[in-house]
């Protein structure tokens, strides 16, 4: 029997760190290795420096007009131009601050639920509230404010509006698939499996047609549906199948023994959904919810087809401005870049849940 | 914190739960096989068995977790039955502690304790967590009514459940294998709060391997095997000079290690 | 009174009230919708599907005129759609597979590489990077008479892609046959080694011997039977190339994008099975002796593809979906053609929002009974 002194930690070995260990493990281990890390650079070099030559260095900064762009350079003037036109769309110049507090009461509602320390109430009252408010603000015709015409709403602008009054409308509707799907009463099942399947089964662009060419047909004479209201109702009804599966898939991450828990204390069905299931099925799901919620965000593009100004519409319409014809390379860029930097955010942020949800479970 | 609890007292004669000639399938399969069975007030009645013999769904159909298909259960008299009023009521009088707790994991402890009191049967909040901690006192974890179930431990999360279930006041109390899932270290805890329920004459019926409770707190003992009783008795017979051949196996084989 | 107490009482009630509310919408939404059909004096019913169309259809795989019905229009349609789709599942396998491993690969550089690739183009909508396509790539594509050429039989430009176009004479027929025979003796070889390496516990490059097998046999026959497979070439004639066959843009455009954009999630289905496998699995392989190509091949992808398939045929089925959107370019598959220009001549939504959400819901149908099976059949035995 021995006893030893406690022993303070080492550095590993020289060869064992350092930028030149790091390359060689895992650039340079093998043959196939070394020939995969050659065809990689290679990649790069024949991407990344035309790139970088077209969107910055030959790229043209300044100036008001076609003239001041020349050489193969990007030619952002185009886009510092017609910013407006991609985020307002044909929005009237005087009632621009209208859109732009829209746009910031949207921001807020952002952050008011990403903060954790919030109580649950209030975020979801700034969620019910935003697309009311959004709508009054932006519509007018009441308090004073002059009324516009969905007509003139266009470009990221509408793409929001489209999205967030997509998701915060589908939601509730989704919801009661979901619980539908779950029923023990065959009707009220079937008829839930048999909506949720079909819109599933069909791509948004038939359900975009269907609202904008059928639906109307569906009304008494006389009742007529402003376009952009068509669409809503359309992409609402497309996403809340969606939503339903998500939510579906939070009811079945829990326990059996929840709902029993919930019966033997006496709780009633509404009871023990409203407090004991729903709560913990939402909060499984959110994660993929956001997935859904991205989706439907590069989905509201569809809306071009049946002929409202999102986003990408804009792209075409300032491409066909005559004195700056010629620049939709720029136009589609930029706008990929926005999309995609909405969309990045969103799935970084489901992923962050994700994580934390996996966690929270480990405790 | 002082409270007056209404002490149940043990009056035998007096039948608060009937089974009679109670069945039950699950598709072709007869998990319950004419089943009789009357607990009288402040009983202690211990069920015992091989897994897969029944005794769960026995308990489960008491408080209609399980429909039963033929026979008649009653609670203080009132059918057990799909009548929503009649089962309103068989549920405040009967609660049951699950095998995984089932404690609400979105919910803190406390949260937990006055859901039901609250909003089944229409306490003030602050009635409500005062009888909440006067259980959680009872079950020597007043001090993680802020935590959340799955802060807490197995032994711990079990007691919880007993409060929660204690908050309605509940003339019965229904346990299903309430130790099974927990580790050696914390039975003992959580068959310690059982035991003191007990000596206070609460109705109790408890699905449970715990031998050593059995013998100190049943009145009587229940061996139910292939969905039927096979035999039942005072503790002392039930584990000295059991009859019937299977339940002499059965003893075998839990009390040889 | 008592009667309305009982749960399954009441169970009954409420589903008779959905279905007589369902009905009532119903009934009220076909009496609109009969009144509004008859105020605009649309037509109704399917007569429309045997009146000739009057439009002309770009891109057909099968002949079609002006004269055509709409009937045919719908053919026309729905074989483009699974032309389109046919190719896209194709090459989106291939490249998401490409991405995938490239994604696992424990090279640095070549994995982050995949990453950017898939964060950038799934964040993307695939309707911008179809419009990107047609209108910025696919546009930018020299003139007829400046077309890129390969080797003179291959020929790129605005129209689109022209390539040489096999012609089967007499005796193709064995030549196909040998493929056919080729298949089977690699089938029989393959079992033959199993059951070696079953006896004798010997191993056998199969993989190699049925390549061989395969290439080899179908090109003796090809050159005994006297080499009967020709190839049309495409040819500048006037303003066209004529000959061989043809890729439009949009056909092209449609498929790169929906090619690019869908890779993304095989890819990361490849992924996410393959890191599912529990690390256990590996340690234990590790641990038995297998080597590193035997515990990926006999433990880890046996694993992973019962995850990994049933989201990949879901991106099968999106893709079939997204392949819609041609519709903003205009390649004529059902919603274009049927769905567009049908209904805008006919005028009968109803009808032609019915037939082209039932087709699509048949595809879906499909798909979705060839996910189950194999999800029966993969389903890991279990208590």
């Amino acid at each position: 029997m021995a006893v030893y002194q406690l022993k303070t930690a080492k550095e590993p070995p020289v060869k064992e760190r350092g930028v030149i260990y790091w390359i060689r493990k895992n650039l340079l281990s093998s043959t196939t290795n070394i020939l995969l890390t050659i065809l990689s650079l290679y990649i790069i070099y024949i991407i990344v420096p035309p790139l970088i030559k077209w969107a910055f260095i030959d790229a043209n900064f300044t100036g008001h007009a076609k003239s001041d762009c020349g050489g193969d350079g990007a030619c952002w003037v185009f886009i510092r131009e017609k910013l407006k036109m991609f985020i307002y769309g044909f929005f009237p110049e005087q009632q621009l601050w209208r859109a732009n507090l829209t746009l910031f009461l949207g921001f807020v509602t952002i952050v008011i639920a990403v903060i954790e320390k919030v109580p649950k109430s209030i975020k979801i009252a700034s969620i019910v509230i935003l697309p009311i408010a959004a709508i009054v603000l932006l519509s007018g015709g009441i308090f004073g404010l002059e009324y516009i015409e969905t007509n003139k709403w266009g470009g990221l602008l509408l793409t929001l509006v489209i999205a967030t009054v997509g998701i915060v409308l589908s939601f509730p509707i989704g919801v009661l698939l979901a619980m539908g799907r779950q029923s023990k009463l065959p009707i009220i099942k079937t008829l839930s499996v048999s909506y949720i399947e079909l819109i599933r089964g069909v791509p948004l662009i038939t359900v975009l047609f269907m609202a904008s060419v059928v639906l109307p047909l569906f009304f008494p004479e006389g009742m007529d549906f402003d376009k952009l209201v068509r669409a809503l109702i359309g992409i609402t009804l497309f996403q809340a199948a969606y939503v339903a599966e998500n939510i579906r898939g939070g009811f079945q991450a829990i326990p059996k023994g929840q709902y029993e828990a919930a019966d033997a204390l006496g709780l009633t069905y509404g009871q023990k959904m409203r407090l004991i299931i729903l709560p913990q099925a939402i909060k499984v799901a959110i994660p993929n919810l956001v997935g859904t919620f991205i989706s439907l965000f590069k989905d509201t593009s569809l809306v071009m087809i049946i002929g409202l100004f999102d986003l990408l519409t804009m792209v075409k319409l300032t491409a066909n401005d005559r004195d700056w014809l010629g620049f939709d390379t720029e136009g589609y860029v930029f706008v990929a870049l926005i999309y995609w930097a909405f969309n990045f955010t969103m799935s970084r942020y489901s992923k962050h849940l994700e994580k934390k949800l996996d966690t929270n479970n480990r405790d | 914190m002082e409270k007056k609890i209404i002490e149940s007292t043990k009056d035998l004669s007096q039948t608060v739960i009937e089974l009679d000639n109670v069945n039950k399938w699950y598709g072709d399969f007869h998990v319950l096989k004419d089943i009789n069975l009357k607990v009288g007030k402040g009983e202690i009645v211990v069920v015992a068995g091989p897994s897969g013999s029944g005794k769960s769904t026995m308990i489960r159909c008491i408080n209609r977790l399980e429909e039963y298909q033929e026979g008649k259960i009653s609670v203080d008299g009132i059918t057990v039955n799909s009548d929503i009023k009649n089962l309103r009521q068989v549920r405040s009088k009967v609660d049951m502690v699950f095998q995984h707790f089932n404690l609400f994991p979105h919910l803190s402890v406390l949260d937990n304790l006055i859901l039901a009191p609250m909003h089944v049967y229409g306490r003030s909040k602050k009635e409500a967590v005062e009888t909440a901690m006067y259980y959680l006192n009872k079950v020597n974890i007043a001090e993680q009514a802020n935590k959340y179930p799955n802060q807490l431990s197995g032994g711990q999360q079990q007691r919880v459940a007993i409060a929660r279930a204690l908050c309605k006041s509940p003339e019965i109390m229904l346990f299903d294998e309430p130790t099974s899932a927990l580790d050696p270290e914390m039975i003992g805890e959580v068959l310690d709060v059982m035991i003191s329920l007990a000596e206070e004459g609460k109705t109790m019926v408890c699905v449970t391997h715990e031998m050593g409770f059995a013998r100190k707190v049943a009145d009587r003992v229940i061996f139910m095997d292939a969905g039927q009783i096979v035999e039942e008795n005072d503790p002392e017979t039930f584990f000295h000079h059991p009859e019937s051949d299977r339940l002499k196996l059965f003893l075998e084989q839990i009390l040889d290690h | 009174m008592t009667l309305l107490r009982d749960e399954k009482v009441r169970g009954i009630l409420y589903q008779i009230i959905t279905i007589v509310g369902f009905v009532l919408l119903v009934l009220y939404i076909a009496h609109n919708t009969s009144q509004n059909i008859e105020a605009r004096g649309i037509k109704s019913g399917f007569e429309f599907l045997n009146h000739s169309s009057g439009f002309d259809i770009t891109e057909s795989p099968i002949p079609y005129t002006t004269k055509s019905t709409h009937w045919e229009v719908f053919k026309v349609g729905l074989l483009n759609t699974l032309i389109i789709s046919f190719w896209g599942v194709l090459l989106t396998t291939i490249l998401g597979l490409i991405i995938g491993v490239a994604r696992l690969s424990p090279n640095w550089i070549i994995s982050r590489l995949a990453a950017t690739y898939i964060e950038t183009f799934r964040n993307i909508p695939v309707l911008l990077q179809i419009l990107f396509w047609y209108n910025v790539v696919l546009a930018a594509m020299p003139s007829v008479r400046q077309s890129y050429s390969f080797f003179d039989s291959v020929f790129l430009n605005q129209r689109g892609v022209f390539l040489p176009k096999p012609i089967f004479q007499d005796g193709s027929l064995y030549i196909g046959l040998a493929l056919i025979v080729a298949v089977v003796i690699g089938w029989f070889v393959h079992k033959w080694a199993k059951k070696q390496h079953l006896e004798s516990g010997k191993n056998y490059p199969v993989f190699w011997i049925n390549l061989a097998i395969l290439i080899l046999l179908p090109t003796i026959v090809y050159i005994v039977t006297g080499k009967p497979i020709d190839f049309d070439y495409p040819a500048l004639k006037g303003f066209n190339f004529v000959g061989g066959k043809t890729y439009t843009p949009e056909f092209l455009a449609l498929l790169f994008a929906l090619v690019i954009y869908t890779a993304t999630f095989i890819a990361e289905a490849i992924r996410s099975g393959i890191e599912a496998v529990n690390k256990g699995q590996k340690e234990a392989a590790k641990s038995l002796g297998l080597t590193k190509m035997q515990s990926l091949k006999l433990v880890v992808l046996p694993q992973a593809i019962r995850i990994a398939i049933p989201p990949i045929i879901s991106q099968y089925l999106n893709l079939i979906k997204n392949s819609s959107l041609a519709a903003a370019i205009g390649y004529p598959e059902l919603v274009t053609v049927f769905a567009g220009t049908s209904l805008n001549v006919t005028g009968q939504a109803l009808e032609i929002i019915a037939i082209t959400m039932g087709t699509y819901l048949l595809i879906s149908l499909i798909v979705s009974l060839i996910l189950n099976w194999f999800n029966k059949k993969m389903k890991i035995k279990e208590r």
